[in-house]
């Protein structure tokens, strides 16, 4: 191209996927997917109308929510969930410390880590509602049966990333540590512990932070925390109530979040 | 690393005495702590419900198999629905947390003290609020169906694309926007080829991996009536049909690790 040529073109965006076909294929796609999809989904618009009002009530709701005619279902609720959370979420990382050790592909046999990676699988697959609605089933209902299930789900989330962070470590300290002798047991603790305990700690954190979350919807199954009271102020309409629930939890998620990072920052 | 002495020898110790203290003190209460919990949670347990426990889960997997593979025609239609949720979720989601995000990162916002706050408490509180609570009261208040799961999902992931999209947009580089300035760029114009491209690869990261994650929330959007592959759950399960929840059990594993599948291909693609 000749200097003249160039220098009267005009610099264009270079396109994000540079195959023109695959460009054109994937907006092909996407656009007919979006008209299938929205042509298959089925809204009822006068529902949906009828409903605004509603909508506009429970919004109104919030100035100002009712704390306190349902106040002391409200707080043992709270209180329940606090305790379900503390008591799986350390239940859960206990045991997911095995399965994360057996789910490392660097230091777990073959048939210890298909079946670890099967145990980690199946419990990352299944959302905490339909775990819930398994164990209230056989435990019956109750705190008890949401806190298996949070401690379960715990063991899916923390054992994966467990086992990646072991996976990710650097052989060369593990190596020193057994070269002195140490037996199998030492050789995990003094060797592969160090390093991945400061991010596993901030990762416990943010488990709790999680499994308080969902504490709030084990509840609706039967599991027991505030989930259950907030359905039932849900179903009675009573939305100044549900409201007051739902500010309690948003302000206990921040709060928990805030000192969970404080606290990460001043473990690393 | 602190040396004690014993016996006049000299032994390696991990801590001092002052930090070692330290470390008990605070097993000590959170073992304390845990065991309080336990303990008011074991109060509130039936123990013959859960002693019965084995028995039952026995009983209840032989009722499962074998899972009744001739239902499975009634579930293409619920499956298809759950991932237009999923996928329509994400969709709303992104596109509503541009913006939020753009308000909320600290080197973009229009004013840290007025519109960073509001941005920040949105955030806040479409994170905190599971999407089968926001399922709750859509369907409360719109009526049952697919699209208040639309809604649920997308209220609920606009928090989450939005925090991860305001950190990556406060951690880009501002030298390259300042270049792009000093051109004589406007501000509209900086955005565009300063920030964007810096942001983009973390933006469909982040995309790609709610969507992931709202193919298995939206699993269960329909127990409360939102739509999905969770209706015919709940229907298996109050009938007490338990072939045909097993069915749908792993027919919600597959959807799900199919899932994960594709998206972690495609941000492996992207990064």
């Amino acid at each position: 191209m000749t200097l003249a040529a160039t220098l009267t073109r005009r610099w264009q965006k270079p396109p994000l996927i540079k195959r023109a076909w695959l460009r054109w294929a994937l907006a092909l796609g996407a656009a007919i997917y979006l008209a299938l999809a929205f042509g298959t989904t089925e809204v009822n618009w006068t529902r949906v109308w009828e409903g605004l009002p509603r909508g506009a009530r429970f919004f109104a709701a919030f100035f100002p929510p009712d704390f306190v005619s349902r106040w002391s279902e409200i707080f043992d609720g709270i209180l329940e969930s606090l305790w379900m959370t503390v008591v799986a979420t350390v239940i859960g990382i206990a045991l997911s410390i095995p399965v994360g050790i057996g789910a490392a592909k660097n230091i777990a046999p073959a048939p210890v880590y298909y079946f670890c990676r099967g145990i980690l699988a199946v419990s990352r697959s299944f959302q905490e509602v339909i775990l819930a609605i398994f164990f209230v089933k056989l435990f019956g209902f109750g705190p008890f049966a949401g806190c298996v299930t949070l401690a379960f789900a715990t063991i899916g989330f923390y054992g994966k990333l467990l086992a990646e962070d072991i996976e990710d470590m650097d052989p060369a300290q593990a190596e020193a540590v057994r070269a002195t002798g140490a037996g199998w047991l030492q050789w995990i603790n003094y060797g592969v512990q160090p390093q991945v305990l400061p991010r596993m700690i901030g990762l416990g954190l943010y488990r709790f932070d999680i499994n308080f979350r969902e504490s709030a919807v084990v509840g609706i199954v039967g599991g027991g925390g505030i989930g259950a009271t907030l359905n039932t102020a849900f179903d009675r309409y009573e939305f100044d109530s549900a409201a007051a629930i739902l500010l309690i939890i948003i302000a206990i998620v921040m709060v928990v979040e805030y000192s969970s990072g404080y606290l990460r920052r001043w473990v690393q | 690393m602190a040396i004690a002495s014993k016996d006049g020898a000299k032994v390696w110790q991990r801590r001092d005495r002052k930090a070692q203290f330290a470390t008990w003190a605070v097993y000590l209460t959170s073992t304390a702590i845990f065991v309080y919990c336990w303990e008011l949670i074991s109060e509130k347990t039936i123990w013959a419900f859960v002693w019965d426990a084995p028995a039952q889960a026995g009983d209840l997997f032989a009722r499962m198999v074998p899972p009744d593979w001739g239902s499975i025609h009634g579930l293409w239609r619920p499956i298809w629905d759950t991932l237009n949720i999923a996928t329509l979720g994400t969709l709303m989601a992104i596109i509503i947390a541009v913006p939020v995000a753009y308000c909320a990162a600290r080197n973009t916002t229009p004013s840290v003290a007025f519109v960073r706050p509001v941005a920040l408490f949105i955030i806040v509180s479409s994170r905190s609020i599971n999407s089968l609570i926001w399922a709750l009261m859509l369907v409360t208040i719109i009526g049952p169906g697919v699209f208040a799961g639309i809604l649920s999902i997308g209220l609920r992931s606009i928090g989450f694309c939005a925090k991860l999209l305001y950190e990556a947009i406060e951690e880009i580089d501002e030298s390259q926007v300042e270049a792009v300035r000093a051109t004589g760029a406007s501000g509209g114009q900086a955005t565009a080829y300063g920030i964007v491209p810096q942001v983009l690869p973390a933006f469909a990261g982040i995309s790609v991996f709610r969507w992931d994650i709202n193919i298995r929330e939206s699993t269960v959007l329909g127990l409360v009536g939102a739509g999905g592959i969770g209706l015919p759950l709940n229907a298996a399960i109050t009938t007490l049909a338990w072939t045909q929840v097993s069915l749908i059990l792993l027919i919600i594993i597959a959807t799900v690790v199919a899932g994960e599948w594709v998206s972690a291909k495609v941000r492996h693609a992207i990064i």
